[in-house]
């Protein structure tokens, strides 16, 4: 099981040396650092100033070790449009991603796996049906217009909900969250739903088909010739087979969430990481791109390797091997 | 075993049905009896569709849902199962009947402990605390002869070997202690060994805690070794019923000595398998311009080597960028030479790497040593088109093996024509028609799908296109262990007739030693990854040399050996 970790660790840190090389090429060869940097009309000693002292002039290798550095303290560059480290800038996003996407993960899943546990016991019945025939509607919709809909409905029709930003923040610390006001659960609720929608549908029909795979299996009707009672059957034997490719779908999505939810950032003026970025790409905020991209690869790098150890914890069989 | 001892399983004029789709009804059982008094074994015999799974499904609760109970009762231990619903109400499963199933590598769920497993039953239907249903689990797995019962308790089925599994499911079906057991094919996973084991330790549970055990089977050589009587069924009745003496030495019903007499004997060489033939002059002819199509191949005389294979190495892993790669080797050093004409049978339990020295010779895996000469050619990884058309080969599964999307006549003429055996797509379905003849099919089977068919006319049908290109070696691997055995006893006498009639050679792989017997000019015995023996199989099997060869015919379960030996004592 070390072997195992260790291995799945070298090929991360290959996989981030790789993403930092091309993070590290974006910033040589996207624009001119030095033109966006120095004056207009600068001289040409100016400039060679300004190359020095960027560490420009030095051998490409050296440079990119001088990268590696900085990116492994943390120093991701200032960002051109905001005259603020990059760090910084992702760090104070990231709570409002984090908590946007939590919610949703959580309210796909809650609902998600009964969903799908239901579609697969039951097929015929009223609530199966209209489970898969509302989230094909779910899936089939882009996030925008769900987003959109919803913000007709409830923000602007019923007023029930606010259409747009984070409502009243509470800092504790590090993390301004929106967990501890009412304003701020309340504007949680629209796009959590918005983003959870089709994170729902892809779990829930991931967990009907597992399920039905699974209650036509050797094992499940040995447990039903044992005279096992059928909630334990279902919920513990059937269920917890089902669930293991759930696991990866899971890890995956949420990774996708925190990078890519753009789409419902935008709709909802959610100040996270995906505004941060369509803002960088529209301007363009070159050091804030590359510490995306760092950002994105490592965070898939870390889920995949979480997806991989919770494998094991689930699966007995491959923690022998 | 008294007479009067109340029975644990009692049976009478149980119906089984199914409703079909177009409002009529599927009778799988009609109206059988059936009787287990404790401490017996009765064996359930038939073919597929018998009728004989849906017996036990009915005792284990697990008919499909629109299958239901028509008529009949089924007294268990006494207590009776209410009809009024169709199902087995009145009785638990797990707590009156437990069960045995075919499979262990499938049957224990994968993600819990042997414990836990062996543990819920007991918590469910015996009402005991956690710490009882642990000691009883531990005494479970010293009764069913698991080594270390302590340690194995905490492990995953994974981490056990398949007989082992079957010994922790036979555990799992005595856990509260059920006076009946349905055991459906418990042995047919198994290697010879293990099935003997296995069967032994049925008997034994079955002599000493009286646990009546209805035997669900297709295998006469296991009904002969454990068995005090045999039902033996067909379309869903029961053609014959008695003693397993009487039953399988002197059959009464025509079925019974039908498909008695077509388990192939290990004890004697037949020159035919008696089964009713479908020996017409249309599948002569057809095997007559079968052969005269091949004639031009077969120029060598009868001693002619087809296939020289010289210290054959195989050997699986990967290799990866930061180990060193961990090989297994499943072939180690095999040597044998086919000859023109000759059937060669390779044999040995599952994991010999018999089948892995079939694929190598087929090119489907590339030896990592030795070499195998074919024809007077070198072969290794890139085969010339001449060299991929003289080998064929046959599967054992039928139901996998053909395409289901092609009709029967395109399947068989894809070959023939990628060959370029016939020169136009008429000729080829022409070629077609005749092969499917001589394989004993109407030639009109060539426009319908595979699933039109049965499990043994699709072998016949992977058969016919194996023969399309023409070739001079066929490599047939378990071509029957997934059949019935009269089916199995006609594809044999067809092979048979083939090879003489066709003037094939065959490479003949089988776990089956019986089957081997039956078919084989020589052969070789193969254990884990070696050739232990090789020698001409009447001489194998009159006088073997190795151990391990004397050990496999030992074990392998015989209706003639068992009741023979029986009948000597007695």
């Amino acid at each position: 099981m070390i072997r195992l970790f260790s291995v799945r660790l070298l090929q991360a840190i290959l996989v981030m040396v790789a993403v930092t090389a091309i993070a590290f090429v974006m910033f040589r060869f996207v624009g001119d650092p030095v033109a966006s940097m120095v004056r207009e009309g600068a001289t040409q000693a100016e400039k060679d100033a300004v190359r020095v002292a960027l560490g420009l002039d030095k051998p490409v290798a050296m440079q990119f070790a001088n990268f590696v550095g900085q990116v492994l303290t943390g120093d991701l560059g200032t960002s051109y449009r905001y005259q603020q480290p990059v760090t910084t800038l992702l760090l104070s996003r990231l709570p409002a991603t984090l908590e946007l996407v939590i919610v949703a993960t959580v309210l796909a899943l809650s609902l998600g796996i009964p969903l799908g546990v239901l579609c697969a016991l039951k097929p015929n019945a009223f609530l199966s049906r209209l489970t898969q025939s509302a989230t094909l509607v779910g899936i089939s919709m882009p996030t925008f217009v769900t987003g959109l809909l919803l913000i007709l409905i409830f923000a602007v029709n019923l007023r029930w909900l606010p259409s747009s930003g984070r409502g009243d923040l509470v800092d504790i610390g590090l993390w301004e969250t929106g967990f501890l006001s009412l304003s701020g659960l309340k504007s949680l609720i629209l796009p959590s739903i918005t983003l959870a929608l089709f994170q729902l549908t892809l779990i829930m029909r991931l967990v009907r088909s597992e399920m039905i795979d699974v209650l036509s299996s050797d094992y499940i009707r040995f447990a039903f010739a044992r005279g096992l009672p059928r909630p334990y059957i279902y919920g513990r034997l059937a269920l917890r087979n089902a669930l293991m490719p759930v696991v990866t779908v899971t890890g995956l999505q949420i990774g996708q969430l925190i990078a890519f939810a753009i789409v419902t950032e935008t709709v909802f003026q959610w100040p996270g990481m995906g505004l941060l970025f369509t803002n960088a790409v529209g301007y363009p905020d070159v050091p804030v791109l590359a510490a995306y991209l760092l950002f994105v690869g490592f965070l898939f790098v870390m889920i995949n390797m979480i997806v991989d150890i919770l494998y094991t914890f689930i699966d007995p069989r491959l923690r022998t091997r | 075993m008294t007479d009067t001892t109340r029975p644990v399983l009692d049976i009478r004029n149980l119906r089984v049905e199914y409703p079909l789709a177009n409002g009529n009804t599927l009778v799988a059982v009609k109206d059988i009896d059936l009787m287990i008094r404790p401490g017996e074994i009765h064996a359930l015999v038939g073919e597929s569709g018998a009728g004989k799974t849906t017996v036990g499904n009915a005792l284990m609760g697990l008919l499909q849902a629109p299958g239901k109970i028509a008529a009949g009762s089924i007294v268990i231990a006494g207590k009776e199962i209410n009809l009024r619903t169709g199902r087995t109400e009145g009785i638990v499963p797990g707590r009156d009947v437990g069960a045995i199933f075919q499979d262990p590598m499938t049957s224990l769920n994968p993600l819990f402990t042997v414990e836990s497993q062996l543990c819920e039953g007991m918590l469910t239907h015996l009402k005991l605390s956690s710490r009882e249903a642990k000691a009883r689990a531990l005494d479970l797995m010293k009764a069913v002869g698991i080594p270390e019962p302590e340690r194995r308790l905490g492990s995953y089925p994974h981490q056990l070997s398949g007989g082992q599994r079957q010994r922790v499911v036979i555990a799992t079906a005595l856990a509260c202690n059920p006076q009946l057991i349905v055991a459906d094919e418990p042995t047919t996973a198994l290697d010879v060994s293990v099935q003997a084991q296995i069967l032994k330790l049925i008997r034994d549970l079955a002599d000493e805690r009286g646990v009546g055990v209805l035997l669900v089977t297709h295998n006469m050589g296991v009904v002969a070794e454990i068995a005090d009587r045999v039902t033996i069924m067909q379309n869903g009745a029961v053609v014959e019923s008695g003693s397993t003496r009487e039953v399988l030495t002197a059959p009464k019903a025509p079925y019974a000595r039908t498909l008695i007499g077509a388990v192939p004997p290990i004890d004697v060489r037949l020159e035919r398998l008696p089964v009713p033939s479908e020996e017409t002059q249309v599948a002569l002819d057809a095997r007559a311009s079968v052969r005269r199509k091949n004639a031009k191949s077969e120029t060598g005389n009868r001693d002619d080597m087809v296939l020289s294979v010289r210290d054959l190495a195989v050997e699986y892993g990967a290799r990866s960028l930061f180990r060193k790669a961990s090989v297994f080797k499943a072939v180690k050093g095999v040597s044998f030479d086919v000859r023109r004409g000759e059937i060669f049978g390779l044999v040995g339990e599952s994991g010999c790497g018999k089948t892995t020295v079939a694929n190598t010779i087929a090119g489907l895996v590339t030896q990592s040593g030795g070499s195998i000469n074919f024809q007077g050619t070198a072969l290794g990884g890139r085969r010339e088109k001449s060299v991929r058309q003289s080998l064929q080969m046959v599967f054992q599964d039928p139901y996998s093996a053909l395409n289901p999307r092609l009709r029967i006549n395109a399947a068989i003429a894809e070959p023939i024509l990628f060959y370029k055996l016939a020169s136009s797509a008429d000729e080829a379905r022409q070629d077609a028609k005749t092969l499917l003849e001589a394989v004993g099919l109407p030639a009109d089977a060539g426009t319908r799908f595979a699933h039109a068919f049965s499990g043994g006319q699709r072998q016949r049908i992977a058969i016919a296109r194996a023969l399309g290109p023409r070739p001079s070696l066929l490599i047939c691997d378990e071509p029957t262990s997934a059949l019935d055995v009269s089916v199995q006893a006609q594809l044999l006498n067809l092979l048979k007739d083939l090879r003489d009639l066709a003037g094939l050679s065959m490479l003949f792989i089988s776990h089956d030693l019986a089957v081997i017997r039956q078919m084989c000019d020589r052969v070789a015995v193969m254990k884990a990854g070696e050739i232990v023996e090789l020698a001409d199989t009447e001489t194998l099997f009159t006088a073997p040399k190795h151990e391990y060869t004397r050990e496999l015919l030992r074990l392998a379960p015989s209706v003639e050996r068992i009741l023979g030996r029986e009948l000597a004592s007695a």
